[in-house]
């Protein structure tokens, strides 16, 4: 049975075709938008991709700009659709491409929704992503003389002051690793001798952090080392200083800004959305409207116009029965032979 | 002689009135422009106003406002007169409007200029404004509990790790100064005593920088303390020192920032000045060719249209008797005491004589 069946009169007819036309240029201009956005977050994630472990995540963006570019396509071709459609000379013309055209079409937009959802989705990943590179980030800071880890250091420190915030969890994480490199440690003192002493594998731990774990928002110079004791400063105590260093840790930071980005950008994605669904759909009952028109000597007349003739399960199984009969095509070829070789002996 | 005499026929004068049309409505767009160039550099020299002594700087990124309010309105008539001057009948309605128009114009062109020169000249004047600035904010950075100072210290540290700088002139400036607020100094430890009272002023100096001063291409953690011993750092040789903590000093760094900007909203106004020059020229054009045309007393023929009437000399003498002479009409005394001998009396018409012819 026929899907949204409505009528359609001549006048109507000619409104849904100069609206559609200009509905198919504001989506082409979503669509560049939309190529865009995808641009600007694999722009943002590749500026801090050396605390990245897995590029996993830029499938959101790469997602985006395939489909905004082939938005533009097929807004484009939507836009010389509807142009001829009033014209019976020349619509005649789109038949044959008009099948291919929804199924792909339709595909792309899909799509769109599935870059959305995508981008919730993936935040788990992204997650445990950040917390592998910041580990290793954290691990090498000390090593700026090691090829391939020099800058370490320098990303690790800018990443602190630019998201305020200090280690991976929080400013413990520095606690764990020995960030000071040997060559700035004193071997022949006694201190330096007995703390490494004191650890299994011989790494010098400090209850310190950098100096880019700093607040500038604190009233007091910056306490960096020492910082579990408060004896060694005057008027300190440590788990009341709130305001000394950042308390965020950066895993933390980094999701909720790159989260923060994908919920706008999939607002405005799924805006986009909508309105390529809309010129999807118009362009569909322009065209079903049109082809009743086809062979009849008054082109004045009232025609019906639907979305599918036949229900949606069997729409869906008529689109999918080529691609399966192409997949199934080389067995059945196959077994014709096998069938045959039998009958002939 | 008239200075840049050329003749238009009719064409040429609706021609011309129609490209000043559009040439006024991108001189809109301009003072748009201009508006926004003043906008921005406002918001930039408030961004950091806490280090500058005095705001005085500010009438510089206040004169390009109004200048480019200004042109967005003399431009908008000027598009409007020039779209009426095509046509004689029209251009009649804004005859007596077009002279004061010009000479408004005419200031308002030497004003963007002005603006464009200010923005070059206004480098010492923020030398002296951002070293005096600088100084007391460093002296300040310790009072974070006193009103009005109390984020002084935020905004030295944000500055000092945005601009990468360290410092007023140099690192060294942190030396001369108690930047540690007695609030955090045991006073009963004696090498802290010892410290205070080693000092004239009984201040807390230290040879020590804040950690805003860490540089972040550093190879080594940050030496901040005990600067002026190298030999107390492991692994502390000369090119370490270089990369341990920002060399340029705040003063410096703003300066560069600020004149940086300037310059780019210096050219940008020079080109705008010499659009509107442009601009100013075409309806000077326009005008002393409508002129001309309705004193022939045909719409249709040939005019000339020029610059100015007579040479550049005369038109000063001409000018300058006007002002002269603007001063002098309020001398003349009314008392009717006074016999001023009026030319009307010599010019008086003798008594006409009637010869009577006698006949006999």
């Amino acid at each position: 049975m026929v899907v949204m069946k409505m009528k359609f009169p001549f006048q109507k007819r000619v409104k849904l075709a100069q609206g559609l036309w200009l509905l198919s240029w504001c989506a082409t201009v979503a669509g560049a938008t939309t190529f865009s956005l995808g641009c600007l977050l694999k722009t943002e994630l590749r500026r801090r991709s050396e605390v990245m472990d897995n590029s996993d995540i830029h499938i959101v963006p790469n997602t985006l700009m395939i489909v905004g570019l082939a938005s533009l396509g097929i807004n484009y071709f939507a836009s010389k659709i509807c142009q001829d459609a009033l014209d019976a000379g020349r619509f005649p013309r789109w038949k044959n491409f008009l099948k291919p055209y929804f199924a792909v079409s339709c595909f792309f937009t899909v799509l769109m929704l599935l870059a959305v959802i995508m981008s919730y989705a993936m935040k788990g990943s992204l997650e445990s992503s950040l917390k592998a590179g910041l580990r290793n980030g954290i691990r090498f800071y000390k090593d700026t003389d090691t090829p391939g880890r020099c800058f370490q250091k320098q990303n690790i420190d800018r990443l602190q002051m630019e998201f305020q915030c200090c280690g991976n969890n929080d400013f413990r994480d520095w606690f764990e690793v020995q960030w000071i490199s040997n060559r700035y440690l004193d071997f022949s003192s006694k201190e330096v001798k007995d703390r490494i002493k004191s650890n299994v594998d011989g790494r010098y731990l400090v209850d310190g952090v950098p100096f880019s774990c700093c607040n500038p928002s604190s009233p007091r110079p910056c306490i960096q080392y020492h910082l579990t004791n408060n004896s060694a400063h005057y008027n300190y105590d440590y788990q009341t200083e709130e305001l000394n260093i950042y308390l965020r840790g950066c895993r933390e930071a980094l999701v909720n800004y790159y989260m923060g980005l994908m919920n706008t950008i999939g607002v405005g994605v799924l805006s986009v959305f909508l309105l390529q669904g809309s010129v999807l759909v118009s362009l569909r009952f322009l065209q079903t409207s049109m082809e009743a028109v086809a062979g009849e000597e008054n082109t004045e007349i009232e025609t019906e116009g639907y979305l599918l003739e036949k229900g949606v399960k069997e729409t869906i199984m008529e689109y999918l029965d080529p691609v399966l009969t192409f997949l199934l095509l080389k067995n059945q070829v196959e077994e014709g032979t096998t069938g045959e070789t039998p009958a002939t002996t | 002689m008239a200075v840049g005499k050329i003749t238009f026929t009719k064409t040429e004068r609706e021609k011309l009135a129609e490209v000043l049309w559009l040439l006024n409505w991108i001189s809109v767009l301009t003072g748009v422009i201009l508006f926004g160039l003043g906008l921005f550099l406002k918001i930039e020299i408030q961004k950091w106003q806490e280090v500058m002594s005095e705001q005085g700087i500010l009438y510089v990124p206040h004169m390009l406002i109004t200048t480019g309010l200004a042109a967005c309105g003399i431009n908008y008539l000027g598009s409007k007169i020039c779209l009426d001057c095509a046509d004689t009948n029209k251009f009649l309605r804004w005859k007596l409007v077009m002279m004061p128009y010009i000479v408004c114009t005419f200031c308002f062109t030497a004003c963007v200029l002005a603006g464009a020169l200010l923005c070059y000249t206004i480098r010492s004047q923020l030398e002296q404004s951002l070293y005096l600035g600088l100084r007391s904010a460093m002296r300040f950075y310790k009072d974070t509990d006193t009103p009005g100072r109390c984020y002084l210290k935020k905004t030295l540290d944000m500055l000092q790790i945005q601009f990468q700088c360290c410092g007023n002139t140099d690192y060294r400036d942190w030396f001369h100064i108690q930047w540690i607020s007695s609030r955090y100094l045991d006073m009963t430890n004696s090498a802290v005593v010892d410290r205070v009272r080693s000092n004239v002023e009984g201040k807390y100096l230290m040879d020590s920088v804040p950690f805003s001063c860490c540089s972040t291409l550093s190879s080594s953690p940050c030496i901040q303390h005990n600067l002026s011993n190298p030999a107390a750092h492991r692994h502390y040789d000369q090119q370490s020192q270089q990369l341990n903590l920002w060399r340029r000093g705040c003063q410096q760094a703003l300066l560069d920032h600020y004149t940086g900007i300037m310059q780019s909203i210096a050219l940008t106004v020079l080109l705008i000045w010499l659009f509107e020059l442009l601009v100013l020229t075409g309806v000077r054009y326009l005008q002393t060719a409508m002129e001309n045309v309705i004193r022939l007393g045909d719409p249709e023929s040939e005019s000339e249209g020029w610059i100015l009437e007579n040479s550049l000399a005369e038109t000063a003498c001409y000018n300058f008797n006007i002002i002269k002479n603007l001063g002098k009409c309020y001398q003349v005394d009314e008392d009717p005491n006074i016999n001023i001998p009026t030319a009307a009396a010599d010019q008086e018409v003798p008594p006409l004589q009637v010869r009577v012819s006698v006949t006999s």
